[in-house]
Parts: C-alpha cells; structure tokens; sequence
C-alpha cells in the first residue's frame, strides 16, 4: 500500500490531476466539434423542443 | 384541478405539474412577503414588537427556506416533470409517486417554517432543518430521483434533450449534497449534533451551501432555460453543441468553488486559492450558456418588443451573466476582504435569485399556465406590469445592497492617524439605514408584482374552469 502515498504529495497529484482534467475537456471539445456529421446530428436535437406538440 | 380535460393530459401527467405550479405562487408570494418584513425589521427594528418568533434570526429561515425550496423547488418540480414528459414524449413513470414528492415536499417546507419559527435549528445556512425533516427530505428526494430517471429510461425519443441533463445533475447533486451536509448525531426528536467540527463542519457546510446555489439555483434553472428559451422563441436553442461543452464544464466546476465563502478564516489557504481559481474558470462556462441563450433571439430581437414573457427570459439571463460576472469577482481574495460580511453579499445573491432564478421561473410559469389548462392567460398587460415590477424592484434592491455593502466594507477598515479604527460600528449600521429602507422598498414592490402574477394566474385557472371542456379549441368552435 505504499504506493498511495504518491498521491498524498501535491507535487504529484496537482500535474496529474491538471492532465486528467485537461484532455477530458480536449476530449470532449473534440467530440463535440471534430466531426462535421456528428456534429450534424449533435445539433439536429436542438429542434426537440419545437417537435412536442 | 383533475377535472380540466384536455387532450394531452391522457398522455402525460399534467396533474402534478398544475399542482407544483401552483404551490410555486404561492410559495413565492408568502416567501417574498416575509422576505419584504424582514428587510423592514432591519430598517425599523421596532417591527419585531419584542416577539420571539417574528424576529429576523427566526424569520430569515423562514424566508430563505419559502423562496429557494417553496418557490424555487416547486418551480423546479413542475417544469422538470412538464419538460421530461414532453422531451422524452411518454407519461411519468408512477402517479402515486409523484404524488407523494407532491405532498411530501409541501409537508418540508411547512415543517421547516414551523420548525424555524418555533426556534428549532441546528444552524446550518439553507439546511437549517433538524434530522426528522431531513430525513424526509432524503426520501422524497429519491423517489423523485426514481420518477425522473425511470421516465426517461422509458422515453420513445432516442436522445436525451440538454434540459434533461441539467435536471439530472441538479436531482443528483442535491442528493449528494443534502446527505453529507447533514451528517447527525440525534440527541432528541428536535436536536442533533453535526458529525464534522470546526474547519472541516464549515467547509461541509460551504461545500454544500455553494453547491445549493450551483445545482439548485443554478443547473436546474438553466435546464428550465433550455426548454422555455427556445419553446417561447419559437425557435431552436442557438447551439446544441454549446450547451454540451456548458453542461460538463459547469457541473465539474461548480463542486470546487465552496471554499470561496470562507475566505480569510482558519481553512487551509491552498483550499481558499483553489476555490478562488475554480470561481474565475466557472465565469467561462456560465457566459457561455448564457450567450446561448441571449443569442437563441437573435434575427427574432423584435419580439421582446410584443412578447413580456420573453422578455421575463431574456432579462433573467441578463442578470445571469451579471452575477456571473459578480460571484468570480467577489471569489478573489482582495476583493473578498473588503465584501465578506457586507450586505454586498446579499446584493449579489439577490441579483441572482431575483434576477436570474424568479425572473426564469415567472417566464416558464406563464409560458406553462395556459397550456396546462388548456385556456388563454387572463391579462398580457398584467404580465407586462409585473415584468416592470420586478425588474424595478430587483434594480432598486441591488444598488442598495451594493452602495450599503461597500460602505460598510470601506468604513470597517478605515483607520485613522493614530492607526485606530475611525467608525464604531454602531457608526456603520446607522450609515446603512437609508439603503435599509431602500431595499425593503425594493423588496415591496418585487412583491406586488408577484402578487400581481398570483392574482392574473388565478383569473386564468378560474378563467379556464368556467370553459366548456375541450377548453379553446371547444370554446373557439
């Protein structure tokens, strides 16, 4: 159990969680806008509000 | 309210959404009018006429407690179930449990007011309730989770409309939040002991009470803005994909920022900073929703010419972004110094919570109200008067918190030559009562136009009662 204590040191987990966090959001940019048909559709479901009638 | 006949009310369950929408006026007009007593007391202390139970520590609960879970929550309630049913086109999953989130949720709020009057407080900010109350709020909350969550499991639409994701977060969230935050010992039926003391109780209770105006009054709002933005507008949401990239990035950034309440005190300093930081990056996420609302108008800005109800919309998003803009201001150390303790604080929760949550909600609620009875609203003009009202009302008290707050903050640090303070504070709080006065003023006349609303809300039902059944479309024939 040792190796927790890595993540007691900000030194270590302050980088890490930076990079988690930062190509999270990276991915989620890309999957939102990296692709122009997915990106068709993604925006296709702006209209469900106008369909409920 | 079951006997209204209209044609989608056999499709969805329109029932508990008249009835939620209902409470939320009433609510509002009894949380306001205590609120608008409260101001008053602070202005004219002899208002509290030596009575216990009408004093501001007793009263203030009581009105925070009517507004954000009366008002707010039973806003909250009847557009989440109005829009999931409608966005996922199929019925709530269980009637007898939305029901009982109905009952179960106007016995909280009663309770806690009693409770508040009575003295009974276990002094949490927002979460004043002792532990029987919120274990039944635990409870209601769940079934309401299971409601929400098994109406969309059922949908017959493949997507998930954003509005949804937003209500998800907020009924998650506030789960989350309720229960740690009131971790108890119970010593009696009406007194219990936190689990958490000293540094780490304040930061659970400013992890939660920060979190309450992120996911409460904020996520959930904004899924009620997704939906009656555009549904109003007559047109679709400016961008889909922005509202996603808003959607993670709010709900990650808000659950970092509590902290920030308790600035300068005996918390670890790097836990201040990193709330600090986390208040500065949330400004992106916020403006960005709120520039997908305010740009959903754009080639249609001429209907805020004709249309008072979208204009309740568009100005609610306005002071969205203003408080936005505020609060990362306000989180900054330096700035924080001279503001914490000040009524600049209760400026900058009013602009939110006038401005942003009961603007938002007066527009969807009378976007709602003619649909759900299937009639007309009685009087246009009365919503116009009361756009006017508040708007009036929410100015006048936000100055006033605003000039009184800084000068407060100003007078407090003053120091003369000889380095002594050069304001008593008695000094100060006889400088304030002109903005005391001021804001109750303010106060009074946000509340006529809730009143107003209350009194054109209750011609229409009443309106709609006296129709034939089939309502318009009956009447028109």
């Amino acid at each position: 159990m040792e190796w927790l204590m890595w993540f007691t040191r900000f030194e270590n987990t302050k980088p890490i969680s930076l990079l988690i966090f930062f190509i999270t959001f990276c991915a989620i940019l890309f999957y939102v806008f990296g692709n122009k048909k997915r990106g068709e559709r993604l925006e296709s479901y702006k209209n469900m509000p106008l369909q409920d009638d | 309210m079951a006997s209204v006949a209209i044609g989608s009310g056999e499709q969805y369950n329109y029932d508990i959404v008249r009835k939620f929408t209902i409470m939320a006026l009433i609510w509002g007009a009894v949380g306001m009018l205590v609120g608008v007593f409260i101001a008053s007391e602070l202005a004219w202390p002899f208002l509290n006429f030596d009575i216990p139970y009408i004093t501001f520590g007793r009263l203030r609960p009581v009105h925070t407690g009517a507004v954000i879970f009366g008002f707010g929550g039973s806003a909250l309630f009847a557009t989440s179930y109005y829009i999931v049913q409608r966005t996922c086109q199929a019925r709530l999953i269980s009637n007898g449990m939305a029901s009982f989130t109905f009952w179960g949720w106007q016995a909280i709020i009663v309770l806690a007011a009693l409770g508040d009057v009575m003295g009974y407080s276990q002094g949490r900010e927002y979460a004043e309730m002792e532990w029987p109350v919120d274990l039944l709020i635990a409870v209601v909350w769940v079934t309401y989770a299971i409601v929400y969550i098994g109406t969309i499991m059922k949908r017959k639409e493949p997507h998930i409309y954003v509005a949804n994701w937003f209500y998800l977060s907020f009924i998650l969230a506030t789960a989350l939040l309720h229960i740690f935050n009131n971790l108890a010992i119970p010593v009696s039926l009406t007194k219990s002991y936190p689990l958490f003391a000293g540094a780490q109780d304040a930061m659970t209770q400013w992890w939660y009470g920060h979190n309450a105006v992120g996911f409460f009054l904020t996520a959930a709002f904004l899924g009620m803005m997704y939906y009656f933005v555009p549904k109003q507008a007559g047109r679709p949401i400016y961008s889909y994909r922005l509202s996603i990239v808003h959607f993670w990035a709010l709900i990650f950034m808000y659950m970092w920022a509590g902290s920030h309440h308790l600035h300068w005190t005996a918390i670890p300093d790097w836990t201040s900073t990193l709330a600090a930081t986390f208040s500065i990056m949330l400004l992106m996420p916020s403006w960005g929703g709120m520039i997908n609302g305010i740009m959903t108008m754009s080639g249609a800005w001429d209907k805020l010419r004709t249309d008072p109800i979208m204009r309740f919309l568009i100005v609610a998003l306005s002071f969205y972004g203003m408080s936005t803009f505020e609060g990362p201001m306000m989180s900054l150390k330096d700035v924080n110094a001279l503001s914490h303790y000040t009524d600049w604080t209760i400026g900058h929760v009013h602009s939110g919570a006038l401005g942003w949550v009961a603007m938002i909600s007066f527009g969807a609620i009378y976007h709602m109200l003619p649909r759900l009875w299937d009639t007309k609203m009685h009087s246009a003009k009365l919503i116009n008067v009361h756009f006017w009202l508040a708007t009036i009302g929410t100015l006048l008290y936000i100055t006033a918190m605003w000039i009184s707050g800084i000068m407060q903050g100003l007078m407090w640090r003053a120091y003369d030559d000889y380095g002594n303070l050069q304001y008593s504070f008695a000094e100060s709080v006889a400088a304030m009562h002109p903005y005391y006065a001021m804001r109750a003023l303010g106060g009074a006349v946000f509340l006529t136009g809730m009143l107003l609303m209350l009194y054109n809300c209750f011609m229409t039902i009443r309106q709609a009662k006296s129709m034939p059944a089939g309502g318009l479309a009956a009447s028109a024939a």
